[in-house]
């Protein structure tokens, strides 16, 4: 590798004092609490204490998955049709993805309580046309539908992304070696995009596997997940051991759902994370 | 050559955003033919090459295949296969799994796909390569996995987009004898689009000129070369000083003050024409013994001949030589009767053929811009 000037090194040097102090400090925190305990000597309960928190691994791991897997399958087709259509539709349906991001999560999260609570618009309209109420809040898929509806633009950007940056080329050469489109999608654009899919996914699946807000809100505090665990051990100072623990164990697991993602991508291109 | 005409386009037209880009196109293809559509950018000589592989539709006119109506037919299911312009190789496929994808979209039996792929990378002489990833490939070798990739699925017509184009010239000369090779191991109808006149001439069986969205003329090279129809096409294929002259009556032609024999006839009493002259056709004689008398303004060592510029009454004449002339030195010209080849007016008259603006260095600064253009 070419060796860095002095500009490059003073213009990279905010960043690096920035993530020393609030990405690798903290981390460091992460594990040596993970590894301690309340006098601050080393000690591996904190981790073995962790199988009787199976359940909420499992629950959250199931919600975060369904949700990402479901983000994937609304936001790979929207993607390829976005990158198809004329330059404006296009540019007023990117403006329509973004819009949300700007919103606040916590309001965003807030307002889809307001539409599905019992007294909320949904039931709402229910009972105005003589049906009975439903219970969304406190259900399964209610978290997972917050999960979606707040994170799909994650999943479309990214993918729409690399559909953009595909060379029209490709698909004629497809054409030309006598794929149909249904064949091209499978065989040309699907691999090439890969890079934009493990982008996606990764940008939904992270946010949703630690999520704590949603769960409470959404789920009226009956589903467990991770998050939340993490937050009440943090909550109650006592048991951030426990806390730190359950991290560590859920940063690593990420890591390698992530590492096997990479692996599907073919040792590909650049993958925007 | 096989006379069977395979593919007839008839009266094809098309305009991108009101712009002609073809106008009224009728052009025969035969089997087994090598055919070079060959134009300056923005002749329309791709874009007629895409309406044989489908992908453009003709706003007006019919593509025929073997005798039936093409024109809607998606490229998918034409026994055509493109070698595209800067190849289009997949990336995430190696050389083998790009050579075998068209046939496993046939869903060709695994041996047979083997073994099939294993006589393209020998026909092509990339043995040995099939792990290869195609990023690690240098231009050359892209390029005949491309080819390979389009004449597996061996079909009727190859459509070859400025292949060589970004090769250098080594390469390119190479690649000119391996593609004329290929062609008459396989048999199979070349299309090839060039820009490169050189390139058309040493390759083709039939050479079709293109100009403005229209044919302008189809021959074989030694026709295209020899008698030109037009001062486009004169100028375009080799060098050629194209002067005014009349035809006085047939056999005799008037140019630069000067009454010569010449083999042509058929034209009008007095009839204004263009008359070119190769440069290699002009011998250079004593001042006294010449028909007509220019000076020397710029000599270039080419290496065989010497390429001289004299003026002749104001109009630039290019002339290559053996003898040595210096610059400023006054010298007499003279032309044989069959080097004259006589032209009628046309569009292109007075557009071209004059050398006074000449240098290499022009002439290889609006090449390069031509390949950019053409992206």
């Amino acid at each position: 590798m070419k060796k860095q000037s002095v500009f490059e090194r003073i213009a990279a040097a905010p960043y690096v004092a920035w993530s020393a102090m609030f990405i690798i400090g903290p981390l460091l925190f992460v594990v040596f609490f993970a590894f301690t305990d309340a006098n601050g000597s080393f000690t591996l309960d904190n981790i073995l204490s962790l199988p009787s928190y199976s359940h909420t691994f499992g629950i959250s791991l199931g919600f975060s998955l369904i949700a990402t897997t479901i983000c994937l399958l609304i936001g790979y087709p929207l993607a390829y049709c976005m990158s198809r259509m004329s330059e404006r539709a296009r540019n007023v349906l990117t403006i329509l993805m973004m819009l949300p991001m700007w919103i606040s999560l916590l309001i965003r999260t807030y307002s889809l309580m307001a539409l599905l609570d019992n007294g909320g618009l949904v039931n709402g309209f229910l009972t105005g046309i003589g049906l009975p109420k439903v219970t969304f809040i406190g259900t399964e898929g209610a978290v997972i539908l917050g999960m979606i509806y707040d994170f799909l633009p994650y999943m479309v950007l990214p993918i729409y992304t690399s559909m953009t940056k595909l060379d029209r080329r490709y698909l004629e050469a497809a054409s030309d070696l006598g794929c149909n489109s249904v064949q091209t999608l499978f065989k040309v654009v699907l691999p090439l995009t890969m890079p934009g899919v493990i982008s996606g996914v990764t940008m939904v699946f992270v946010p949703s596997i630690s999520t704590f807000y949603i769960s409470q809100k959404l789920g009226g505090g009956v589903f467990d997940l991770l998050g939340d665990t993490i937050e009440r051990q943090f909550q109650l100072a006592d048991t951030y051991y426990i806390g730190a623990a359950i991290s560590l164990v859920m940063m690593i697991l990420i890591l390698i759902s992530l590492a096997i993602m990479n692996k599907f991508s073919d040792g590909g291109e650049d993958i925007i994370v | 050559m096989n006379k069977e005409v395979l593919i007839r386009l008839n009266g094809i037209s098309k305009a991108y955003d009101g712009e002609t880009v073809l106008d009224h196109i009728d052009l025969e293809i035969h089997d087994k033919e090598f055919m070079t559509l060959l134009g300056p950018s923005g002749c329309g000589k791709t874009t007629t090459l895409r309406m044989i592989g489908g992908f453009e539709t003709p706003d007006e006119g019919d593509v025929f295949f073997d005798g039936k109506r093409f024109n809607d037919v998606p490229p998918y299911q034409r026994q055509v296969n493109t070698v595209f312009q800067r190849y289009a190789l997949f990336p995430h496929l190696n050389v083998f799994d790009n050579i075998a994808f068209g046939l496993r979209i046939q869903k060709r039996p695994d041996a047979e796909i083997k073994t099939k792929v294993k006589d393209m990378l020998a026909l092509v002489n990339l043995k040995g390569f099939e792990r290869r990833k195609v990023s690690t490939l240098s231009g050359g070798q892209q390029q005949r996995v491309a080819i390979a990739r389009a004449l597996i699925n061996q079909p009727k017509v190859l459509l070859l987009d400025e292949p060589l184009a970004a090769l250098d010239l080594k390469l390119r000369k190479d690649m000119q004898n391996e593609l004329k090779n290929i062609q008459h191991q396989t048999g199979i109808t070349f299309i090839y689009v060039t820009h490169d006149q050189e390139e058309a001439l040493s390759m083709s069986d039939t050479v079709v000129v293109m100009a403005h969205g229209q044919i302008q003329q189809i021959g074989t090279p030694t026709d295209i070369y020899n008698e030109p129809i037009n001062a486009f096409v004169a100028d375009f294929i080799g060098e050629s000083n194209i002067v005014d002259g009349i035809m006085l009556d047939d056999y005799r032609v008037k140019l630069a003050g000067h009454i010569f024999d010449c083999v042509d006839k058929g034209f009008g009493k007095n009839e204004p024409v263009d008359v070119v002259i190769r440069p290699e056709d002009v011998d250079v004689v004593a001042t006294e013994k010449g028909m007509l008398r220019g000076l020397v303004t710029a000599v270039t060592f080419k290496g065989v001949h010497y390429e001289i510029i004299v003026d002749v009454k104001g109009f630039k004449w290019m002339i290559q030589t053996t003898d040595f002339v210096a610059e400023g030195e006054t010298i007499g010209l003279s032309i044989d009767p069959d080097a004259f080849h006589i032209m009628k007016k046309s569009e292109f008259s007075g557009m071209f053929g004059d050398y006074s603006s000449f240098s290499d260095e022009l002439e290889k600064l609006s090449d390069v811009t031509e390949e950019i253009e053409e992206e």
